[in-house]
């Protein structure tokens, strides 16, 4: 659609929906992400991001649509398609709390391996081997995050910033072609943000593409060579960080504009007159105002 | 570091100058010692026959280890030359504890001699001295420096115990060797004291508990654990050399027998405990594979009573067809429940337990297909003989006979080793991660790549071959096999609330709990026969109690002792217990 050139598709949703009971968390969504590629998703509490996010990893069986992977379809069960080549953080950070760190990062190997019961009890030298190289695949990922002196300690115990890095890692040891971020940054304090930012820049120089979703608008906007915004569980508009950062519909559904359905053309125009002073500073104030809707609806 | 602290903390509880504190506590401790050399009571009607002088007996015994203990507590607040190891951090706690054990092993004695034959009159000279001496060590204890201001000082560890000195290999091994003989000998007491003498155990259930107490906030059993986990191995092997060792220290056909009992229910326990502990999955009707294993492998042993009375299985394919059976029942049984969560698993595993039960009662001809032999059973298992070597009959090895339920010990602990074996490989691999993973969260777990259901499946199956394994030996060691013992809860071990009662007392996830766990169930209720009528009541009691102050289990995994008590890392030195507070506000409340 933009900017790369000679894109090959790693991810491609089309109508994904997904419906709990009476309410559309998430209304026939499509989106690309393209190999090489950081892709933003943001948008405002309860627009259905991380339900999306849920969709595309096999958790939520979605109501519509499909999700396909590297052109295959991919089947809605989550270790299937996190061995297809698809890897996961969770928003509320969602690690094996009783396992040290460096147990975590080999959990996340468990598709890249293929011992089973017979050999982990006869212990052959095939056995040794995959685990010292396992073992070894681990350690690499924690240096990697700055986390390789705290192998052996508990995962409960690191501090939250750390817990994230360490969700990362652990996703990152199924070797995916696709790691999804759920708000990587919650929590983090400016220093930890900037080196967060650094971390999926070198991630995606390892050749995984990145989708990402933040509240963070600074992050999101240096960080993406795509953004998407979701509201209200509907793609309301895809572009650069430029095209969605000056995009009025975007500013109102942070504002938290009543929006019924499809955006409509009038309201657009109320929109545009309350915030007809300046669509210079809109980067300033939707990054100011995302953190009021944060704290607002998160009551 | 008595000698350094000269301010007002360095005082006791009791004001005394510390010399006379130290003296005190040894003449208490010798006091003690010398009152088991003398008659306690002038008739042989209490348990242990405690009338001579001369020689200790049943709870002078006791007595006499407890003010031992003492004595060599007390003389390391001397700063002993070569004592130095036993009270590494110069604590109080550990003195003041091993004077306990001598005060409640003493008066203990004297309180049921009283009562049970009536009155005071029935105490010696000998009685007197151990109840005023041993308590003439306790307070001499408790005037040595105060650990801390609370009640609760005095039984917890010291932080900062200075860490041991460095030993050659060899000198590490042999303290293995010592520290396992030790055990040996304490378990081999417990065990071979005569059900009808309740008092004798109790004491030396007070002995155990404030010894160890004691030697725990010595800072002893740290050490002996960073030994083990150095040389484990050596460590594992030794046990095992000592266990092989008890039918011939224990020479009584009947105490062999408790034996075999405690290591099939410990084996049975520790299968469980790769469901329970390692994969988090509640099984309530675990012990429904320890029946399956029983039956196969009655069905097959030629027994007339057996439905194929004229197959006799070789005990390999035997014990191989045990396994199969179970296996495949875990199967049956996992496959359409493992796909449930939490209490609905539970409930279903429940059921199963109990459909199995009530099936092999009804099997019989009459009211079902003819295969169990209904409630009846199957008797006459005949015994096992491989290579020629007959089970039944007795054995001399060594100048030693080796009878019956001796020669099944054996195998049985082999079989022990074997599960053991399944159990460590087992949970330190891929799939012993990704079942923990699972225990913790499952979500996660199959978004990491996890197919749950299938590595619970495994677990499961697992799990159900080892029961149907220790089932086999069961079946043979007991001659038959009925269906009563395979229910839920009853006041015959090995039920489903037995088992998992095992493995939550002595330490979910770990190996030395399950089987401590199940030794505890298994030998309390036979030793202390007031307790038979209400042994489900003590399980209650017990693990209520357990649960409020050691929600981990008597032995911690390092992972469950953090998830209980929050302390932050172990390998930092933690300040103190900040979950205590909240604890007994909690209770208060
Ligand atoms: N399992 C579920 N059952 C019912 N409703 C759900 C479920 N999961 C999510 N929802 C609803 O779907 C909507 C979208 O939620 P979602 O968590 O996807 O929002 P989000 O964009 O990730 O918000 P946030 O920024 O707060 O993380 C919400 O209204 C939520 O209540
Ligand atoms: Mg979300």
């Amino acid at each position: 659609m933009t900017t790369t050139t000679a894109p090959t598709p790693v991810l491609e949703a089309s109508g994904v929906t997904m419906r709990f009971g009476g309410l559309t968390a998430v209304r026939s969504v499509d989106l690309t992400v393209n190999s090489g590629e950081i892709v933003g998703l943001i948008g405002p509490n309860g627009a259905g991001k991380t339900t999306f996010f849920n969709c595309l990893t096999g958790l939520y069986v979605p109501t519509e649509g499909k999700v396909s992977y590297k052109g295959t379809v991919l089947p809605p069960k989550p270790h299937l398609v996190t061995s297809a080549g698809i890897a996961r953080t969770f928003q509320n950070i969602r690690l094996f709390a009783n396992m040290t760190v460096l147990e975590n990062v080999l959990v996340g190997r468990h598709t890249r391996t293929k011992e089973g019961l017979w050999s982990a009890l006869l212990r052959g030298p095939g056995f040794r081997k995959a685990e010292a190289a396992s073992r070894e695949r681990a350690m690499e990922l924690l240096e990697f995050i700055g986390l390789d002196h705290k192998a052996d300690h508990l995962s409960r115990n690191l501090p939250y910033g750390e817990q994230r890095k360490l969700e990362i890692a652990r996703a990152m040891a199924s070797e995916p072609g696709l790691l999804l971020l759920d708000e990587p940054t919650a929590g983090m304090n400016p220093q930890e943000t900037r080196a967060t930012e650094d971390l999926v820049f070198a991630i995606r120089d390892r050749g995984i593409a990145v989708l990402v979703i933040e509240h963070d608008m600074r992050f999101i906007f240096n960080l993406s060579d795509r953004v998407a915004c979701l509201v209200q569980g509907e793609k309301l508009v895809e572009g650069t960080s430029e095209v969605v950062q000056g995009d009025e519909r975007v500013i109102a559904a942070y504002l938290g504009e009543p929006f019924e359905g499809a955006p409509g053309d009038e309201e657009l125009a109320e929109v545009e007159a309350a915030e007809a002073s300046g669509t210079a500073e809109a980067s300033d104030a939707s990054d100011a105002q995302s953190t009021t809707s944060k704290e607002g609806t998160a009551q | 570091m008595a000698t350094t602290e000269t301010t007002t903390s360095v005082r006791g509880l009791i004001a005394l100058p510390q010399a006379a504190a130290r003296a005190l506590i040894a003449l208490g401790a010798v006091a003690t010692i010398a009152s088991t050399f003398m008659s306690w009571t002038y008739t042989a009607d209490f348990p242990g026959d405690l009338t001579y002088y001369g020689s200790p007996a049943g709870l002078q015994v006791l007595d006499l280890v407890a003010g031992a203990l003492t004595l060599l507590f007390a003389l390391t607040t001397w700063n002993v030359r070569g004592l130095g190891w036993l009270n590494p951090a110069g604590a109080t706690q550990p003195v003041v504890l091993a004077a306990t054990s001598a005060v409640a092993v003493s008066w203990f004695s004297a309180i049921a001699i009283a009562v049970d034959l009536k009155g005071l009159v029935a105490l010696d000279p000998g009685a007197y001295i151990a109840a005023v001496g041993s308590l003439i060590g306790l307070l001499g204890a408790l005037a040595l420096p105060k650990p801390g201001d609370t009640f609760k000082d005095y039984v917890t560890k010291p932080e900062n115990i200075p860490p041991a000195a460095k030993l050659p290999g060899w000198g590490e091994r042999l303290v293995i060797t010592a520290a396992t003989a030790v055990a040996l000998i304490v378990f081999t007491y417990g065990i071979g004291v005569d059900p009808d003498a309740s008092e004798t155990f109790l004491g030396y259930l007070l002995l155990v508990i404030f010894g160890a107490w004691a030697l725990l906030t010595a800072g002893l059993f740290d050490r002996f654990a960073e030994l083990n986990a150095r040389h484990k191995g050596f460590a594992t092997s030794m046990a095992f050399l000592a266990a092989a060792i008890f039918p011939f220290v224990e020479n009584n056909e009947h105490n062999a027998n408790l034996g075999v009992n405690i290591l099939v229910v410990a084996t049975v326990a520790l299968g469980l405990n790769i469901v329970v502990g390692l994969t988090g999955l509640l099984d309530l009707g675990y012990v429904a594979f320890l029946g399956v294993g029983a039956y196969a492998a009655a069905l097959v042993s030629g027994s007339e009573f057996s439905r194929f009375s004229g197959v006799q299985f070789p005990f390999w394919a035997a014990m191989l067809t045990g396994m199969a059976a179970s296996l495949v029942f875990g199967v049956l049984i996992g496959a359409p429940t493992l796909r449930l969560r939490g209490d609905y698993l539970a409930i279903v595993t429940l059921g199963f337990g109990e459909i199995f039960r009530i099936s092999v009662n009804n099997m019989d001809g009459s009211s079902g297909p003819n295969l169990t032999n209904g409630p009846n059973g199957i008797s006459m298992i005949p015994d096992l003989k491989i290579f020629g070597f007959n089970f039944g009959s007795s054995h001399d090895v060594g100048g030693m006979t080796l009878g019956r339920f001796a020669n099944y010990f054996l195998l049985m602990l082999l079989i022990t080793a074997l599960v053991v074996l399944v159990f460590n490989r087992a949970a330190d691999s891929r799939i012993g991660r990704s079942w923990i993973a699972i225990r913790e969260d499952e979500t996660a777990a199959t978004a990491m790549g996890i197919n749950g259901f299938r590595v619970k499946l495994i677990a499961f199956a697992l799990g159900a071959s080892l029961a149907g394994l220790a089932g086999t030996v069961s079946a043979h060691v007991g001659y038959s096999v009925n269906p009563a013992p395979y229910q839920f809860a009853g006041s015959v071990p090995p039920n489903s609330a037995f088992l998992l009662a095992a493995v939550v007392l002595g330490g979910m996830g770990t190996v030395n709990g399950p089987i401590l766990g199940a030794t505890l169930l298994y030998l309390l209720p036979e030793k202390l026969s007031f307790l038979k009528e209400y042994q489900l009541l003590a399980f209650g009691v017990a693990l209520v109690i357990l649960m409020r102050f050691r929600p981990e289990g008597i032995i911690a995994n390092r992972r469950r002792q953090l998830e209980f008590h929050e302390t932050g890392q172990l390998d930092i030195p933690e300040q103190g217990l900040p979950d205590t507070t909240v604890g007994v506000t909690k209770a208060g409340a």
